[in-house]
């Protein structure tokens, strides 16, 4: 039995990188070994959801997998601080099944700072009927941006997630859907795309104790896996091109109705829409710098009898930049790898004009992000970061500012 | 190799923790902060601030929690950003009394205008025929130090008939108060012929509230259609709403909840001068004083004895004298509260002017509506009582004048 479980566990135990390096950035979906190695298979944002390190049991055909992140951080707002946490963010566990060679199920289930959330973020069975034909049903993964479909901790070298992919983009975002996607492989290209119809967004973007338009709202409506707010389906599409040695970039849509309109057959109010767009781009520079980004819009129609407090529009992005600096044995892990991480953010929760006074609303945030982060692995890294935030308010007064210090890790199982 | 590595990575960790107070954003200066307890509080009475301060900042109402039906904003701290002055944006609508008699008004929605509302209500417009007024919200600042003067002292530098000949007046708002209100030792009851007995209204820009109890507990329902048990009725507008309310059982906020707000603004810090020492400042006053500004605007107070002890004996300097003047026909809205005239204002207090641009986004919108840009022009806009010492002003160089600013500024 023992030896079962040691054979079984190969993936996870066993430093598959130890001579090819090549597999730290298969996992990531990182093109950097390209240029050395054969033809590498290139990966995809879309393809995090299964671009995972699972366990499988002897000739069973279920895989197991999982990962961690905990980290303490010590911030201060203005010169007040609430001391130092300890927070156990999630854990968050994935069952995969390969129940024929072109049918699969996945299923991912996270518990979020212990089990103050638990939510099944991911279950969707896929049947492939063609590379470029693949049918996915279930809970899924909204592909908009590049964040909500790639998002485990292990794979990122800051702490936080972006404010944008979280805030705008109610990252992690998941619903009850069904959709297609598809690839095409043309030597050095890559194309995809994927379109899902799912349940949406509730009325709760505009009504929240957030005091602003806030998408994320939406989630507390746990009635989405059951039914839809409002019986009109929620649309969600991206295509996404990769280059080889060039790197990816990917367009992205999202949108539906959000309240409402109308119950036991009486218009209660006209349609109103909420839409978002995401463009994400990742690349690998010659020097090995990894670029990430992502910048998304969104435009939510929010009723007129509503304060302007309410952005009708906003918009907010992110770019990390990755440098290895050390990629060598280092206390006897042999393909350790120390980066150097800056994440550059900004977020805009309210596009637009007073009509009182015709000045820009402002309500929006800034934010610097230096880190360090040491991966003994591929699949493990401990991260170190900084981070400094600006927030101003909806009228432009001087700044909130907050900083400080965190340190964590994050692991797959 | 690895002694080396290890002796790296641990002189980066102290050299992080040894720089981490340069990396962490200290406190703003003193001189500009307007929220914060006043003086020191026991930790009983800082819980309460805390309990006040999370009540007015950080509470947004929302439909659910019994925000509406129709409303101006969704939280006291949406109007008063770090407790200052407010902007045009948050600018609120009262209409409907065109003199002391009362509002005739109050079945079309009077007093306030609630120009927003929650879903399947409409929110009110101003009924044809109503005169109103822009209230543009003040800084909280101080207000537990106004609200412990006593009656007497306020009514001491009264003077309607202007038995001084210096052309000002300076009337109490005598108040109908609500009938939650409890008169502390210090509240004197006015009687007039023909009336109940009435008392004498200072906070608000008409002087129409008078305490801060009265004031939050109107602000709770006008501005946020939020019941409280001293005022459990939803703000209702036949003309827009039928007799449906926002469906939420009140009242939907605890009369403790309305305490605790109320005990936050009675202990929030007053504004500390800035560059008090300059001599500019110092001249600047000279001139406020010379000119006859501090005739209306009062320089100094001290509170009598209080039962929060850090509001007890304070001598402090708010520059108003809680009094109505009457403000010429440029600031006559046609529009009054209480026994105030269309044409009459209470002096505010001028205490933090200076700080206004960190409230207002970096500008400054002055006077009760917010229609002037700067202290130079909400000067120049005083008129009627106040019109010789306009004119004393205008007709100081443009040195003085800059001195005088310049005073004004450092408040």
């Amino acid at each position: 039995m023992v030896g079962l479980l040691v054979w079984t566990t190969s993936w996870a135990q066993t430093d598959t990188t130890k001579s090819n390096p090549a597999a730290f950035d298969q996992l990531f979906g990182r093109d950097t070994t390209l240029r050395t190695a054969k033809d590498v298979q290139l990966k995809l944002n879309m393809d995090a959801t299964y671009d995972r390190p699972f366990l499988s049991v002897g000739k069973s055909p279920v895989s197991v997998g999982g990962y961690l992140e905990a980290n303490t951080q010590y911030m201060q707002t203005d010169g007040v601080t609430e001391g130092l946490s300890f927070q156990m963010r999630r854990m968050t566990i994935f069952l995969a099944s390969t129940i024929n060679r072109r049918i699969k199920f996945l299923t991912e289930l996270e518990f979020e700072d212990g089990t103050k959330e638990i939510n099944i973020e991911f279950a969707a069975l896929d049947i492939e009927l063609n590379p470029m034909l693949n049918l996915r049903g279930g809970i899924i993964m909204n592909p908009i941006g590049s964040f909500n479909q790639n998002h485990d901790g292990p794979k990122w070298e800051f702490i936080d997630r972006p404010l944008s992919s979280t805030t705008i983009i109610p990252s992690t975002w998941s619903n009850v859907g069904f959709g297609i996607y598809g690839k095409v492989y043309r030597r050095n290209w890559v194309w995809a795309y994927e379109g899902y119809v799912t349940n949406g967004f509730d009325d709760r973007i505009i009504v929240n104790g957030e005091n602003r338009t806030w998408l994320p709202a939406t989630k507390a409506n746990e009635d989405r896996f059951e039914e839809s707010f409002n019986g009109v389906p929620m649309v969600t599409l991206k295509t996404a091109l990769k280059r080889r040695r060039v790197g990816e970039i990917g367009i992205s849509w999202m949108g539906g109705v959000f309240n409402k309109f109308q119950d036991d057959g009486l218009v209660l109010d006209k349609r109103r829409r909420v839409d978002v767009w995401a463009l994400d781009f990742n690349t690998v520079l010659p020097t090995k710098t990894v670029l990430n980004g992502e910048w998304c819009w969104a435009s939510v129609d929010v009723p007129t009898t509503f304060s302007q407090q309410f952005g009708r529009m906003q918009q907010g992005g992110w770019l990390d930049v990755v440098h290895p600096i050390v990629r060598r044995r280092v206390f006897g892990w042999n393909t350790a790898v120390l980066n150097l991480a800056l994440r550059v953010e900004r977020v805009d929760y309210n596009v637009g004009k007073f009509t009182e006074t015709s000045d820009p609303i402002f309500d929006e945030l800034w934010s610097v992000v230096p880190g360090i982060s040491f991966r003994p692995s591929p699949t493990t890294v401990i991260r170190a970061n900084y981070r400094y935030l600006w927030h101003t308010d909806l009228l432009g007064n001087p700044p909130a500012r907050t900083a400080g210090f965190q340190f964590g890790f994050s692991t797959y199982f | 190799m690895k002694t080396i590595s290890v002796l790296l990575i641990l002189s980066s960790l102290f050299w992080l923790v040894s720089a981490c107070d340069a990396l962490l954003p200290g406190t703003p200066a003193d001189d500009q902060l307007l929220d914060g307890p006043i003086g020191d509080l026991t930790p009983e009475q800082n819980a309460q601030f805390l309990r006040g301060d999370v009540a007015f900042n950080n509470e947004v109402f929302t439909a659910a929690t019994g925000l509406g039906p129709t409303f101006v904003a969704t939280s006291c701290g949406s109007c008063h950003a770090g407790d200052g002055k407010g902007h045009p944006f948050t600018t609120l609508t009262r209409f409907g009394q065109i003199d002391e008699t009362g509002n005739t008004f109050m079945q079309m929605g009077g007093p306030q205008l609630q120009n927003r509302a929650i879903g399947g209500h409409s929110p009110e417009t101003i009924p044809a025929g109503a005169t109103f007024s822009r209230f543009t919200p003040p800084a909280n600042t101080g207000l537990g130090l106004l609200g412990a003067l006593s009656d007497e002292q306020i009514l001491a530098n009264a003077d309607p008939d202007d038995k001084d000949s210096d052309g000002i007046s300076g009337v109490p708002n005598l108040i109908d108060a609500p009938a939650y209100f409890q008169p502390q030792w210090f509240h004197k009851p006015q009687t007039t012929v023909g009336h109940t007995p009435r008392y004498v209204g200072r906070f608000g820009k008409k002087a129409a509230a008078v305490d801060l109890q009265h004031q939050t507990v109107n602000a709770y329902k006008q501005d946020m259609g939020i019941t409280s048990p001293f005022d459990p009725v939803d703000p209702i507008n036949y003309a827009v709403s039928g007799q449906a309310g926002d469906g939420v059982p009140d009242p939907e906020v605890p009369g403790s909840r309305v305490n605790d707000v109320v005990f936050y603004l009675r202990t929030l810090r007053v504004p500390v001068q800035r560059n008090a020492a300059d001599a500019n400042v110092i001249a600047g006053k000279q001139l406020f004083v010379q000119v006859g500004c501090a005739k209306c605007h009062t320089p100094e107070w001290t509170t009598p004895q209080s039962d929060v002890a850090v509001l007890s004996k304070k001598t402090f300097a708010p520059y108003t004298d809680l009094l109505l003047h009457d403000m010429g026909k440029g600031l006559d809205d046609g529009y009054t509260e209480g026994t105030a005239k269309t044409a009459e204002w209470r002096t505010p207090p001028l205490w933090g002017l200076g700080l206004s641009k960190n409230s207002q986004g970096g500008q400054e919108y002055l006077l009760h509506d917010g229609r002037a840009r700067s202290v130079d022009e909400a000067i120049r806009l005083h008129a009627g009582e106040a019109a010789k010492t306009t004119e004393r002003y205008i007709q100081l160089g443009a040195d003085d004048r800059s001195k005088l600013l310049q005073f004004l500024n450092s408040l």
